[in-house]
């Protein structure tokens, strides 16, 4: 009885040293970047997220812009921060260095996240940010949701190719996210078969001698810009009547988030349609 | 013929009267010399009569719409703008713009009139030459060969001949008297008063405001006009070989 | 002079061609061209017609406007450093563009994008003629031009970072440094009236401007009517110009290489350098956009970069020319 006791006593002991040993969970977080804004507001404990980034409230950007007016915007700034009384900051690979480094000089722990460039990364970054708060199991469950959801939809290579045309002619290649939610849907890319890695230009020109199937665009912003003019060429118009027609992204296909599932949805319908 | 009348021409710069009830005629045949001290108003004068400054009174050029006054008189400013690198019968043949109508280049006609302008002027050797390459005396000879080209009964010229050679100021002024022998009239400013006197058929002497005196050159340039006005002494004398015109000192 | 028309004409022909059978798609020439006459459905005819052949007119098209309106300024100013980017006229007329994009108006009715970059353009030059008229030399006419580009410069600026577009900010480099890619038969359709008839203008000016090389007094005196030469130059190089730099933004050098280039071989006479220089300047920017195309095809190099590095040392050299004959 005696042994079993002290061995009790002993792993009690283990596990509360190692308790204390571990580092506890953030109690106030502020998050300065769009994609770790939704993930933290994802899979944050109530009141555990004290202020995201302003564009996680802008519809254009965001895919919970109105689960974010909920939160106080913070602008970046490492005064701002810093007065918010943070254990834990958020940010993005490319976050400004110089306010991360600011932010770690006065002592606070900033984590980085890395941009998704595939739907693995995804999983990988809700992983990542449910250690980050300490909210493992809501990951957890997380995750398993995700993958139940994508096995749903995905759909094999269908021989079919899309293209993803922005205002300047700006394209996502190979080893972007927009890229693999168009595989996950069933479609090739026309700007990766072109040799495009990351972003980049497609010339219109190669664009309408590559005849794609689907042609996808973003949404078109307020105000009026010379960027958007290329959008109205009347090749595009004719190139969009001659296929599937145009689908337009939302910010769906932004973030590594969960969300990207509704953008690998877009993409699967359009598919089926051109069955 | 009256080629140029002047009444009451009276004209202000910058608020100070320059000219006050100008009045005078210039018929066929004559070679005016203008003449007056600095700032007497001779260039005003010319320019005001050709309608390039605003004026009261009348003036008979000024009354006519711009392409018809092109063709009635030639006017010679005292600057000698030559802006491009033309050669120098490109600049000659300028002289036939107002003769010119819509998009039509250089006639028969046009031509002949060039090439005497450049005869009389003794320019043949420079025709291809450069303008703006050239002496400021062979410019001005082009400037006024140019003038002659433009083939109007009236040929008015500011300081034509400062700057040349006697030899070339001497056939200008005959060049010019021959003008006026044919027909024509010429009125130009000078300030050489020997020359004047040799050449013109006419002097008109600006002053105080206004015309001071008026006619042949031996009824102007009197020892009188020349204090008044001009504050020297001169020597005139009528030789054999015509009227001989020297200042001499200046009056305190 | 008699060769050198047929010369131009068939350079700026010979361009053209080459204009339309470059660019990034892989189409044979022969292949293109024949898509191009015999049009059809497809891909290549699709590149040829909306395409490569706007792109190909509008180089010709601002190229000529550009050359022409340069020769026609400096035969008033009687100046040859005066150029439309230069002396301002042409970031006049980018600024007019910007606002009628950004104020939303250029959405209303599509012809108030070029009217107002017309209007930009001729407030830049009405500007230069105050500033600097026929009387000022070349320093003050560059400082007039430095001043009026340096305000319009920074009003655009300042307009595109106000506009809630996102892309607006980033938008200054086209229309500093111009291009022509991406460019629509619809853009053709709204400069083609401007430029025709200011092109039309400015070529009557021709007479005018060759008696002005006798001074403004001398000329006016052989029958030339100042206050209409002066009036009908500022409407046509503003028609030129703010049709130009509203669909291709602003463009500088071409009006100061080409009347530069050509003088000597039209005699110095500004009548005929009027319509050289349009040649002249259409065969200039049809090369800069071929040039545009081979060198760094995948960036989007604007071809006032191009212009530019042809330009600028030349007018380097005007300036050393001319620093101790004029004021």
């Amino acid at each position: 009885m005696r042994l079993s006791r002290l061995i009790s006593l002993g792993a009690a002991l283990a596990l509360a040293g190692a308790a204390a040993l571990a580092e506890p969970a953030p109690r106030r977080v502020v998050s300065i970047n769009l994609c770790t804004d939704q993930l933290a507001m994802m899979l944050a404990a109530p009141g555990q997220l004290v202020s995201v980034s302003p564009l996680a409230a802008d519809p254009h950007s965001s895919a919970m812009a109105g689960a974010a007016r909920a939160f106080p915007a913070n602008h970046g700034r490492a005064e701002e921060i810093y007065l918010l009384k943070p254990d834990l900051v958020l940010a993005g690979r490319y976050s400004s260095r110089a306010t991360v480094g600011m932010l770690r000089r006065v002592g606070l722990r900033v984590a980085l996240f890395d941009t998704a460039t595939s739907l693995a990364d995804t999983r990988a970054r809700i992983a990542q940010m449910a250690r980050a708060l300490g909210r493992e199991e809501a990951g957890a469950a997380l995750i398993a949701d995700f993958d139940a959801r994508l096995a749903m939809l995905a759909a094999p290579e269908s021989g079919r190719r899309a293209a993803l045309y922005h205002p300047n002619g700006y394209t996502l290649g190979g080893g972007t996210l927009a890229d693999d939610i168009l595989r996950a849907g069933g479609f090739g890319n026309v700007a990766r078969d072109l040799g495009q890695r990351g972003g980049g230009t497609l010339a219109l020109e190669q664009l309408v001698m590559a005849a794609p199937d689907l042609l996808i665009r973003a949404q078109p912003l307020p105000g009026a810009s010379r960027s958007e003019d290329v959008m109205a060429h009347p090749a595009l118009e004719r190139l969009a009547a001659a296929t599937a027609g145009l689908r337009i992204t939302s910010p769906d296909w932004i973030c590594g988030t969960p969300h990207v599932l509704g953008a690998v949805a877009t993409v699967a319908r359009a598919r089926e349609a051109l069955e | 013929m009256t080629l140029l009348s002047l009444g009451n021409l009276s004209v202000r710069l910058r608020g100070r009267p320059i000219l006050s009830n100008v009045t005078l005629n210039v018929g066929a045949g004559e070679f005016v010399g203008l003449i007056g001290p600095n700032g007497a108003g001779k260039t005003t004068l010319m320019r005001a009569a050709l309608g390039l400054l605003p004026h009261d009174g009348e003036s008979s050029l000024a009354a006519l719409p711009p392409e018809a006054r092109g063709r009635r008189a030639a006017w010679m400013p005292q600057a000698r703008d030559i802006a491009w690198p033309v050669s120098v019968e490109t600049l000659v043949a300028l002289g036939r713009t107002p003769h010119l109508g819509g998009w039509q280049g250089l006639r028969a006609t046009d031509r002949a009139h060039v090439d005497r302008a450049l005869a009389t002027m003794g320019l043949e050797g420079l025709r291809h030459r450069t303008a703006t390459r050239l002496s400021g005396g062979e410019q001005a000879m082009a400037l006024i060969a140019r003038a002659l080209a433009q083939d109007t009964p009236l040929l008015m010229a500011d300081e034509p001949i400062a700057g040349l050679d006697p030899a070339n100021q001497i056939a200008t002024m005959a060049v010019f008297a021959r003008l006026a022998h044919e027909g024509r009239a010429v009125i130009a400013s000078l300030h050489d008063l020997g020359l004047a006197a040799r050449h013109c058929t006419r002097l008109i002497l600006l002053g105080e405001g206004g015309i001071a005196a008026d006619g042949p050159p031996e009824r102007v340039l009197t020892p009188d006009n020349l204090a008044r006005i001009f504050h020297v002494t001169a020597h005139y004398a009528t030789t054999p070989q015509g009227p001989v015109f020297q200042p001499l000192e200046v009056i305190e | 002079m008699r060769p050198l028309a047929p010369a131009l004409a068939a350079l700026v022909a010979a361009l053209f061609l080459a204009s339309l059978v470059t660019g990034p798609a892989e189409i044979g020439a022969g292949e293109g061209l024949r898509a191009l006459v015999s049009g059809g459905e497809g891909p290549i005819p699709l590149v040829m017609r909306e395409i490569r052949l706007p792109r190909a007119i509008l180089g010709l098209m601002i190229g000529a406007s550009l050359g022409l309106s340069g020769a026609a300024m400096q035969g008033y100013l009687r100046n040859p450093l005066a150029e439309p980017g230069l002396i301002g006229v042409s970031g006049s007329a980018a600024l007019g563009a910007v606002l009628a994009i950004h104020t939303g108006l250029a959405a209303t009715f599509t012809l108030a994008l070029p009217l107002a970059a017309l209007a930009g353009a001729g407030a830049g030059v009405l500007l230069i003629l105050m500033l600097a008229g026929p009387r000022g030399g070349s320093i003050t006419l560059i400082l007039a031009g430095i001043a009026i580009s340096a305000l319009a410069g920074a009003l655009t600026s300042l307009v595109l970072n106000l506009s809630p577009n996102p892309y607006a900010a980033s938008e200054i480099v086209f229309w500093m440094m111009g291009s022509l890619a991406d460019r629509s038969m619809t853009h053709v359709w709204l400069a083609l009236p401007f430029m025709l008839g200011g092109g039309a203008a400015l070529l009557g000016l021709g007479r005018g401007l060759d008696a002005l090389t006798l001074g403004e007094d001398a000329a006016e005196a052989m029958g030339l009517r100042l206050a209409r030469l002066r009036l009908t130059l500022v409407l046509g190089t503003a028609a030129m110009v703010g049709a130009a730099v509203a669909v291709a933004g602003a463009i500088g050098f071409v009006g100061l290489v080409v009347p530069h280039l050509l003088r000597p071989l039209v005699g110095a006479r500004p009548s005929r350098l009027l319509w050289a220089s349009g040649l002249g300047g259409a065969a200039m920017l049809l090369a800069a956009d071929i040039a545009v195309r081979l060198i760094l095809p995948e960036r989007d190099l604007k071809l006032g970069v191009l212009t530019a590095i042809v330009g600028a040392p030349l007018f380097l050299h005007l300036i050393y020319k001319t620093r101790g004959a004029q004021a």
